[in-house]
């Protein structure tokens, strides 16, 4: 399998990154070579064998469902690149 | 002063023979004076020097643990509220935690004193620390050659003394590869031992906290303050508190260390098989028994480790939208575009090479193909692992094909660049604790590390067996000259 330049322009949409022409044909070089490599695990038999997502098994731990107010809104808000009232702005979603 | 281990340290500060402030002040000038490695990216003497004056007046009241008053910096993959938190990144060039990492946190409870933080990999995500937005780490060995990556800041402080300890992180060998190539020890702990509280992610089911130091001995006293489960984390385990320096004076005698053959194929250098194998020698000649054994599929770890990253890196790199913080581009025609350049600028090309894979693995018609095939393949690695430690109590064998590589030699090439990581990241997928240790030289007179690993939870024997290994040799001791 290997990607085409439509592909990687895709992929980049899909994660929300822009890419010149330039780039994306680079990117394709380099993307097709990591490919080449992950490409091998298509071979191995693993019929009957469970995914492991996560190294000691198990399910994850849950917190109580208890409602908690956010500590601290100032000092996390303080990176927000744009913000008014103890909102953060973006730019006009709907018309 | 500054050649003095932590466990030194520690004991010379409750004897008074050195105060807190007294130490920050020598490492701090350190810190200046070897500026050029780049190894630091924020260094306040202000925070510092107030923490030192905190840990004095506590030696004062009588209330010192051993780590009271040592000094430590920190990867900047910990956020801290009193540095910045960049994760090495442009897209968090500035940004203040509003937080401690629980590892931070737990260290500075212990009255550690924090030097400041250390250039890494961007968002971790190297093996050569080439990847830093702020620029590249040397190795104080041989400026000319990468210190290792991504904890590349961690490893060459230590490796200069310029701090007698560095928190590091590891997911699929960015403590153990720069612990090898810049000569110093590092240890990962089992997942799930160290909280993820407060770590900027990288991929969530391989991350996990770990030390460099000088000395196993050392690791195993900032062991004892910086794990323990976390509610924060949710999966951070739960196990009663362990004692990690009760077995430093581990019995060799009959410990039965299994040497992997898939680890001394091709790949692996002369000069670096020469070193390794000399030290498992030194440990059979202790009284360890090397037993040889197999991990057949080792070596899919690499393709099952490029799935599974960059899968849960374009996850967790999808928070880094221009909105709540991070970087955002200053021109966008709207919401999407706004996001689409701020990621752009934001990010640099291995973490968006990274994204770009585990977007495209994650997608329809893909995630089965490759995601859940590679946590397939995932699990037979980690089970040939349990089969091997039926067999054996520790595995031994190299971290690195070579020694330290050059600048610039592996860095337009990212599949060469990967394979460097080919014996650290199979333990890495199975979750268990392993660890870099001196072992000699190879060419150029670049460090060689050997590799310790063992099974869940026992890190204790580890660093025992590690320990015994230091006090019969003396490659950790050994300095980079312009340092010592």
């Amino acid at each position: 399998m290997a990607l085409t330049l439509s592909d990687v322009k895709r992929i980049a949409h899909l994660a929300r990154i822009e890419v010149t022409d330039a780039e994306a044909g680079q990117a394709l070089g380099q993307l097709n070579d990591i490919f080449k490599l992950i490409e091998q695990l298509q071979s191995v038999d693993t019929s009957g064998i469970e995914p492991m997502s996560h190294p000691l098994g198990g399910s994850q731990r849950l917190r109580e469902d208890v409602a908690s107010s956010a500590e601290n809104r100032e000092a996390s808000m303080r990176n927000a690149p744009s913000q008014l009232d103890g909102l953060f702005l973006v730019p006009k979603v709907i018309e | 002063m500054f050649k003095k281990s932590v466990a030194e340290l520690g004991r010379a500060l409750i004897a008074g023979e050195v105060s807190a402030v007294e130490l920050a002040r020598i490492f701090l000038e350190r810190i200046e004076s070897h500026k050029d490695l780049n190894a630091f990216l924020d260094v306040r003497p202000e925070v510092t020097l107030a923490q030192a004056r905190a840990a004095d007046a506590r030696i004062a009241k009588g209330e010192a643990t051993p780590l009271t008053g040592v000094p430590i910096a920190h990867k900047d993959i910990f956020v801290t509220r009193d540095f910045h938190s960049t994760a090495s990144s442009r897209m968090l060039k500035d940004y203040l935690s509003p937080f401690d990492a629980t590892v931070v946190e737990k260290l500075g409870s212990a009255g550690m004193v924090a030097l400041g933080k250390l250039n890494c990999d961007e968002f971790a995500m190297g093996s050569s620390n080439e990847n830093s937005h702020y620029g590249n780490v040397l190795n104080p060995w041989d400026k000319t050659a990468v210190p290792g990556g991504s904890s590349g800041g961690s490893a060459a402080a230590v490796a200069a003394r310029i701090a007698p300890a560095a928190t590091a992180t590891d997911t699929g060998g960015s403590i153990r590869e720069p612990a090898a190539f810049s000569g110093v020890t590092g240890i990962k702990p089992t997942y799930g031992r160290a909280s993820r509280w407060g770590m900027i992610a990288f991929a969530s089911s391989l991350d996990q906290a770990g030390i460099m130091t000088r000395s196993a001995e050392d690791a195993a006293l900032i062991f004892n303050a910086m794990l323990g489960f976390d509610p924060k984390d949710s999966t951070s385990v739960e196990r009663a508190h362990e004692d990690y320096t009760r077995s430093l004076d581990l019995d060799l005698k009959g410990l039965r260390i299994g040497v992997p053959k898939e680890f001394f194929g091709d790949g692996l250098k002369p000069d670096v098989e020469k070193a390794v194998r000399e030290a498992l020698a030194e440990y059979a000649k202790l009284g360890a028994r090397l037993v040889d054994i197999s991990l057949p599929n080792a070596a899919l770890g690499i393709p099952v480790y490029y799935v599974i990253a960059p899968a849960e890196c374009s996850s967790n790199l999808s928070r880094f939208d221009g909105v709540r913080y991070g970087h955002r581009a200053a021109h966008y025609a709207d919401l999407i575009d706004m996001m689409k350049k701020s990621r752009s600028e934001g990010f640099g090309p291995e973490p968006k090479r990274r994204i770009l894979i585990g977007t495209y693995v994650l997608s329809h018609g893909y995630y089965d193909a490759y995601y859940i095939q590679a946590q397939k393949v995932r699990r037979i690695i980690a089970d040939e692992f349990q089969r091997a430690f039926r067999e054996c109590d520790l595995i031994g064998g190299p971290v690195t094909t070579s020694v330290a590589f050059g600048f610039g030699e592996k860095a337009a090439d990212p599949v060469a660049m990967y394979l460097s990581d080919l014996y650290t990241i199979p333990g890495s997928l199975a979750g268990i604790p392993g660890m870099s240790i001196p072992c000699g030289f190879g060419a150029k007179n670049r460090p060689v590390g050997l590799q310790l690993m063992a099974n869940y939870f026992d890190e204790a024997r580890l660093l025992g067996a590690a320990h015994r290994y230091q006090q019969a040799t003396d490659w950790h001791l050994r300095m980079p000259k312009d340092f010592a």
